[in-house]
């Protein structure tokens, strides 16, 4: 009963340790004995300085923390310059991440616990309903914001603008200034700091609740019957027609051979499929033609976080700018301002920062554009 | 529902009833007729077939140019076999015309693919593999699910470098530095295992929400990993077990993800430092030129381009620990640290946005996995739950990865309900949507393991459908 990989298991371990007794556990994940005195000089210490580079995680008791300050004002500052762009201006995101403030109260704040989790009607969860740890969204936003300049923040603008979310959010009063020292009081406030629980079986480990006295077991319990177990199955939800093409044709989403095909989702279901022909349409490359060498420039300098070839993300479509400037003789100068120097009222409040990317880099996405933007 | 119980070949002919092979190259009644001949034996299919070639439609005019899969001859036979095809007659291509092989060009609808309208963005966001198209339990390579949470990178193997230090001082003797040269000179092992998002099936919570088995459990893949147990770096570094029983994995990407994984974990040998993939390296998207693997637990916690090891007395409450990857309950507690994927699976062929082409056998078949050990046992359903049977299980089983099974099935026409149940070591059985939802309500985005069902409709059209 043993499967090709028991057997390498058990070769590895039987030759690392000869005369181990074969039991069932040991070639599961075995582990190869080389080791110790073997291994020496693989590897070399790590510098202080290097581990200070690198190990900027910051936990809930906050070990990790650094010494640093900001206010609620200063942290205004910040989002507006750096976070509205992508969170709103209100935190409250424009369509395109979620939003981060919203649907807490001042009892929530009392308590610690949001009571609008409860609302099945409530239409969605934004971070500070969730958040029970001060410490992830400080973690966080220096870790990994702003999104397309991610670890650029300084330690104080990090204290600052956690202060400002937390003050949209109501958390935290307009003269707050938020610092090492004062992480607790604000965690304190938290509206979700008890809306956590840990009593569950699936964490991978000794259960962080009880410790692994007891193990905590699997909250569904299901049987499996064989036999005329269910009433008269009941279909109770699926998708209506009106969303039957809303993923593309099924058709060119299943291989051209084989025991079933893809439905022709572009005809009404029971209509006879289209002929299809040999060789079904491949998928769309996404980078050819004429912006093989605009596209990788557009990633390098994440422009497309903002914008996308056919559709709006935060700034306009590259599709929309090419054709409102198709007419224009002197768009490729134009555009190439545009890019380098940002601007804002063209195409929404939202303004588009200036982009420190080479004049050359700039004048290529210009020309693309005015070539029509062609994928 | 038992072979025996199929009914017969075409009662009436009913035209229009089953949709006709995509390639319109014969009607109902003749794909009808070609899988009634073959299920009445070779010698005599030929027989007939001759006879209808001679006798001008001897089977009442049925039989008509070529099926898409076994070609009814006509005009004394297919002309795929009389007309000898290009690559019969000339010479084909030469050796390395492509120094990496790519996949016939008459896959090319074999795609990962991003769900419309689920992200805003292409860089945070998720592309499901294409499990309705794929055989076995290897997810080749360039077909693995994406989840990026700001973009991915092609890091260079020579500058990348893994860290592992302590949350204090006395908690790693000597943290240290590693190149990719010293990983792959340590101790190697490879093994398959399954990967999946905490979020697969997550739209599904609710309602019904997407078509097709790639959309619905496609945030699923398995690969041979080959790595070195971290449990052999860290003892490199000399930690102390006794105090430090957490880690904290951390990517060098923009967003430099970072989970918390359990010490337990890593002294059983399973976690793995992994460069290799389906015997190449791992795929630039999938984290190269390293990422952790944690078996059984949620896609998350293998973090990709890993750069650091940091080991601990405490969690961490990571944005993925605190803000998502927590799961709602109806109480509206949020649960912290759910990390295993608990036994599940899925009837990938035929599935949703399939047509069967005619009534008769077919092989269902699926996967089923489970993050706490090996697959023991799938039973299959084609009457929504009622009545089951045991699948045939693929081996070898091994624990942690994806287990295929199949199934034999006639079908009769009418409209049935294709479900799978999955039973792992532990003899947890895979829960029904309304066992599940009677524990944990329908908002909690992560860990559906739900069992699926699909429609397979009198037109033969199968439709993603949950019971009530």
């Amino acid at each position: 009963m043993f499967s090709s990989r028991e057997w390498t298991g058990l070769r590895s371990a039987a030759l690392a340790l000869a005369g181990l007794t074969l039991g069932a556990a040991v070639w599961a994940q075995a582990i190869p004995k080389e080791g110790g005195a073997a291994l020496a000089g693989i590897g070399r210490p790590a510098t202080a300085k290097e581990i200070a580079a690198w190990d900027i995680d910051v936990r809930p008791d906050f070990k990790g923390l650094p010494k640093g300050s900001g206010s609620v004002a200063q942290g205004m500052d910040v989002w507006e310059g750096k976070c509205a762009q992508c969170h709103g201006i209100f935190g409250e995101s424009n369509e395109v991440f979620s939003p981060l403030v919203g649907g807490t109260t001042a009892d929530d704040v009392k308590t610690g616990k949001v009571a609008r989790l409860l609302d099945e009607a409530y239409p969605g969860r934004t971070t500070l309903m969730k958040v029970a740890s001060i410490s992830t969204l400080w973690d966080y936003i220096h870790r990994a914001m702003p999104w397309n300049a991610p670890k650029s923040l300084k330690v104080d603008e990090v204290y600052a603008v956690t202060a400002y979310l937390l003050n949209m959010g109501g958390v935290l009063p307009d003269n707050f200034v938020l610092s090492d020292r004062t992480m607790a009081e604000a965690q304190a406030r938290l509206p979700n700091r008890n809306g956590m629980t840990l009593d569950h079986g699936m964490w991978p480990g000794k259960s962080l609740k009880t410790g692994g006295k007891p193990e905590l077991r699997p909250d569904v319990k299901a049987v499996a019957c064989m036999k005329d177990c269910e009433a008269e199955p009941k279909v109770g939800s699926f998708l209506p027609d009106f969303a039957r093409n809303a993923h593309g044709n099924l058709a060119e989403q299943n291989r051209i051979v084989g025991a079933q095909h893809g439905v022709d989702t572009t005809r009404p279901a029971g209509a006879a499929p289209a002929p299809v022909v040999a060789a079904a349409p491949a998928a769309k490359a996404v980078e050819a033609g004429g912006s093989a060498a605009v596209m990788p420039l557009l990633q390098k300098n994440a422009c497309m976080a903002c914008h996308g070839v056919d559709n709006k993300i935060v700034g306009p479509a590259y599709r929309d700018v090419a054709k409102k400037y198709s007419g224009r003789a002197d768009a490729v100068a134009y555009l190439t301002g545009k890019i380098k120097a940002g601007g804002s009222g063209v195409w929404g409040a939202v303004p588009m920062p200036a982009q420190a990317l080479p004049e050359a880099d700039a004048r290529l996405i210009a020309q693309w554009l005015a070539d029509g933007a062609k994928k | 529902m038992q072979a025996d119980d199929r009914t017969g070949p075409p009662e009436g002919g009913l035209p229009g009833r089953l949709l006709k092979a995509p390639e319109n190259f014969i009607d109902a009644a003749g794909v009808r007729t070609v899988f009634a001949e073959a299920k009445q034996g070779r010698r005599d299919f030929i027989r007939r077939a001759f006879a209808s070639a001679v006798g001008a439609g001897a089977a009442g005019g049925a039989v008509v140019a070529q099926a898409q899969s076994n070609p009814v001859p006509t005009e004394g036979g297919d002309p795929n076999i009389l007309e000898l095809p290009e690559h019969s007659r000339n010479l084909g291509q030469g050796v390395a015309s492509e120094g990496y092989g790519k996949p016939s060009k008459y896959e090319s609808n074999v795609q990962r693919r991003p769900s419309p309208g689920l992200t805003q963005t292409t860089q945070s966001s998720v592309s499901f593999a294409p499990l309705q198209s794929l055989f076995g339990i290897v997810t080749p390579s360039g077909l693995h699910f994406e989840r990026h949470h700001q973009g991915w990178w092609d890091v260079d193997p020579s500058k990348h470098r893994l860290m592992v230090n302590g949350s204090d001082e006395k908690m790693v003797k000597t943290p240290k530095v590693f190149t990719l040269d010293e990983i792959m000179r340590l101790p190697a092992v490879s093994r398959f295992h399954f990967i999946e998002c905490g979020a697969n099936s997550g739209m599904e919570w609710g309602n019904v929400a997407v078509p097709t088995v790639q959309y619905s459990h496609g945030m699923l893949s398995c690969s041979e990993f080959t790595g070195v147990p971290l449990k052999i770096v860290l003892d490199l570094c000399g930690v102390d077990y006794k105090r430090g029983r957490y880690v904290l994995a951390e990517g060098a990407d923009g967003s430099s993800m970072t989970r918390t994984i359990p010490m337990e974990m890593i002294e059983s040998g399973e976690v793995l430092l992994a460069y290799g993939q389906n015997g190449e390296m791992l795929r630039p998207e999938n984290g190269y030129p390293l990422r952790l693997v944690v078996p059984g637990v949620q896609g998350v916690s293998w973090v990709k381009y890993l750069r650091r090891i940091e080991v601990g007395d405490a969690p961490y409450a990571a944005k993925d620990e605190a803000v998502h990857y927590i799961d709602l309950m109806p109480g509206g507690l949020h649960r912290q640290y759910t990390s295993i994927q608990e036994c599940k699976s899925v009837v990938t062929t035929p599935s949703g946005g399939q047509v069967l082409l005619d009534k008769g056998f077919y092989n269902i078949s699926g996967l089923a996995w489970s993050g706490r050990g090996r697959v023991a046992k799938v039973d299959v359903s084609v009457d929504g739950g009622r009545n089951w049977r045991p699948a045939r299980i693929e081996g070898p089983v091994q624990t942690k990865a994806l287990t295929r099974f199949n199934i034999d099935w006639v079908w009769d026409g009418r409209p049935a309900i294709i479900q799978s149940r999955a039973t792992d070591e532990t003899g947890y059985v895979q829960p029904s949507y309304k066992q599940l939802r009677a524990v944990r309500g329908k908002r909690s985005i992560y860990h559906n393991n739900a069992i699926q069902s699909w429609l397979v409709q009198e037109s033969g059209e199968v439709k993603n459908v949950q019971l009530s």
